[in-house]
């Protein structure tokens, strides 16, 4: 999650289920792109056509609840979104955006300050959420010592590689 | 240090202490995924660079959600899954065999009391019901365990859910998961565990405590628990694929808070759109038109609910505006339901009784809405376009209210559309 992100909001509410991040009749596919064509689909249906690469949704509490499907980041991500701010993640929403590589960042007052098309940026280095059009900065809840470790990795996968080269060397 | 059930399973799994909000590596008992979620885990695996599974007895695939395979997309990503577990030297069942992973596991005694359980799949919590800290999780995740045997886990703090009372036989784990919703809400028990007791639970059976450790998920719990009592550990020890030590939680132990219900002030509950918590009681939702009826799901396809939903339909007729659907969860249900002519029942109604599937439960195949269109289900998500159309809706209920409703083409309540005596025979146990 190095480097910052800058772009325009879209947000939504709370309890952002993962059936409406991407319905059920697409799971025949675990493709990010083809994902991304149907993502927040039964919510908004221009969603797809009026995001640019590089904007940033914003969800209330318990964003992404619901199903374990991990093609719900992945539609994110297809769809070109670079991060999501919101209030609060559902659990397993967060562990699979963590796993694949999609950046999240918790912060309530930060997510409760943007309206639709407002220009957000979030500094992870930094640990600080801006709402750019209204002037103001925001702290993110930082990720325990263990998820900044996964993170900097790069995710599931390489830190899974480490660890089976590791009882490889072991054993 | 005094542990809840949660955290003493999590100690015994690991090194750590499982002390609350310490990050735990923790050994898996058992790791699995659907046709669904196991095709993007086989691309993790490899990715991985892992080549072997950790245990093959102990990782399975299991075609339920889009099968018997609904098209050509779903048949490709079926047969991804199966030839990985072929290749792997897994468990898999052909559908014929097989049937709704959380209603099946137990059945075949792969879920144990004591047992740390991972499955991609969210409803992996129905577990629980078993006394095993069962959790859902996405596919990368069930490939990191199929990789390795181990997860990492949050210790979760936990809520205590404690039932007094006693428990009238139309009153079902339904209604009493409902009523836990309709207080705590969508997010009430999120990042944490839940933890089910009470004298008031002595005499559930295990099918409807699946049914309430199976939307734990709903609460934004991590895992739904119950204790692991006589029941439970007559009903593992005959079925069981392994060997199990069951795990207790301490007397005394700090609970995160605890949430009291008398079962004797309790009614029949409905989910309304679009939410699982926007829940009241049955007679309090103004009995809406109704074009469809789905009874079945890993919430309720098991032999309990399909028996009540059997004794509802005895002797009526479907009303003629509603297609009503039955699905058993597996096919040890589906022969035993044969068997008590509860099939007959059903056919002789009106309603349709399909093969083992999740189908229609995730708006898969067999009983998709149109727009504008109603149904009252057993199952435990009524999101939006969940069932099909996004402009459709979903009421969630036990399967006597669906029954029920079936029969007059309105939510009703159980007690409105029988006689009281049938629900006599619920009233055991
Ligand atoms: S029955 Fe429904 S909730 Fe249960 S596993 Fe299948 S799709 Fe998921």
């Amino acid at each position: 999650m190095a480097g910052s992100y800058e772009g325009t909001v879209w947000k939504f509410g709370d309890h952002i289920d993962t059936d409406v991040i991407i319905p059920a009749r697409y799971l025949v596919s675990s493709d990010e792109k083809e994902l991304g064509k149907h993502c927040m689909e039964d919510i908004d249906r221009d969603f797809v056509s009026k995001v640019s690469p590089g904007d940033i949704i914003v969800g209330g509490e318990n964003f992404g609840c619901g199903s374990s499907r991990e093609h719900a980041p992945l539609a994110i991500k297809g769809a070109g979104c670079s991060c999501v701010i919101a209030a609060s993640f559902a659990r397993i929403f967060f562990r699979n955006s963590i796993n694949v590589g999609l950046p999240i960042f918790e912060c309530p007052e930060g997510a409760a300050s943007f309206e639709t098309g407002d220009v957000g940026r979030v500094d992870p280095a930094a640990g600080t959420i801006e709402n750019v059009t209204k002037g103001l900065t925001f702290t993110i809840v930082p990720f325990s010592p263990f998820l900044q470790r996964l993170i900097a990795l790069g995710g599931l996968i390489p830190w899974v590689r480490e660890e089976l080269e590791a009882r490889r060397k072991g054993a | 240090m005094k542990r809840t059930l949660a955290s003493a399973i999590i100690a015994a799994h690991s090194s750590e202490k499982g002390v609350e909000g310490e990050i735990c590596r923790v050994k898996v008992d058992f790791a699995f995924a659907n046709d669904i979620t196991a095709a993007p885990a086989v691309e993790s695996f490899r990715e991985m660079g892992a080549k072997k599974v950790f245990d093959p007895r102990r990782c399975a695939v299991l075609p339920d959600h889009f099968t018997p395979n609904k098209d050509i997309a779903s048949a490709e990503q079926t047969k991804r899954g199966k030839e990985f577990a072929r290749e792997q030297g897994m468990l898999y069942w052909e559908v014929g065999r097989v049937g709704i992973e959380h209603a099946f596991l137990p059945e075949k005694g792969y879920i144990l009391p004591g047992d740390i359980i991972i499955g991609a799949d969210s409803h992996t919590c129905s577990g629980g019901a078993l006394g095993a800290l069962a959790s859902g999780v996405g596919s990368t995740d069930l490939a990191a365990v199929w990789a390795l045997g181990e997860t990492w886990m949050k210790v979760p703090s936990t809520v205590r859910v404690e039932y007094t009372g006693s428990r009238p036989g139309w009153l079902t784990g339904k209604d009493m998961i409902l009523s836990l919703l309709g207080r705590i809400g969508v997010q009430g028990a999120r990042y944490m565990a839940l933890e089910f007791g009470g004298e008031g639970i002595a005499s559930l059976p295990l099918d409807d405590r699946f049914t309430m450790a199976n939307m734990a998920v709903e609460c934004g719990a991590k895992a739904g628990l119950f204790l692991p009592d006589e029941k439970i550990l007559a009903y593992a020890g005959e079925r069981a694929a392994r060997n199990f030590t069951p795990v207790y939680p301490d007397e005394g132990a700090a609970y995160g808070r605890t949430e009291r219900f008398s079962l004797d002030a309790m009614e029949p509950a409905a989910a309304m759109p679009h939410s699982p918590d926007n829940v009241k009681p049955v007679r309090e939702c103004g009995s809406p038109k109704i074009d469809q009826v789905f009874i079945g799901s890993c919430t309720n396809g098991r032999l309990r609910d399909i028996a009540a939903a059997a004794k509802m339909l005895e002797g009526k007729q479907v009303h003629p505006d509603v297609r009503c659907i039955v699905i058993p969860a597996t096919y040890e249900v589906y022969n035993q339901a044969m068997e008590r002519g509860y099939l007959k029942v059903f056919t002789e109604a009106g309603a349709v009784v399909c093969t083992p599937t999740c189908g229609p439960c995730l708006g898969g195949h067999m009983g998709i809405l149109a727009a504008g269109e109603r149904c009252v289900s057993t199952s435990n998500r009524n999101f939006v376009g969940r069932m099909g159309s996004p402009k459709s809706e979903l009421i969630l209920a036990s399967p006597f209210t669906a029954a029920a409703s079936a029969i007059t083409g309105r939510l009703t309540d159980p007690r409105d559309a029988a006689d009281e005596k049938i629900f006599a025979y619920f009233e055991e146990e």
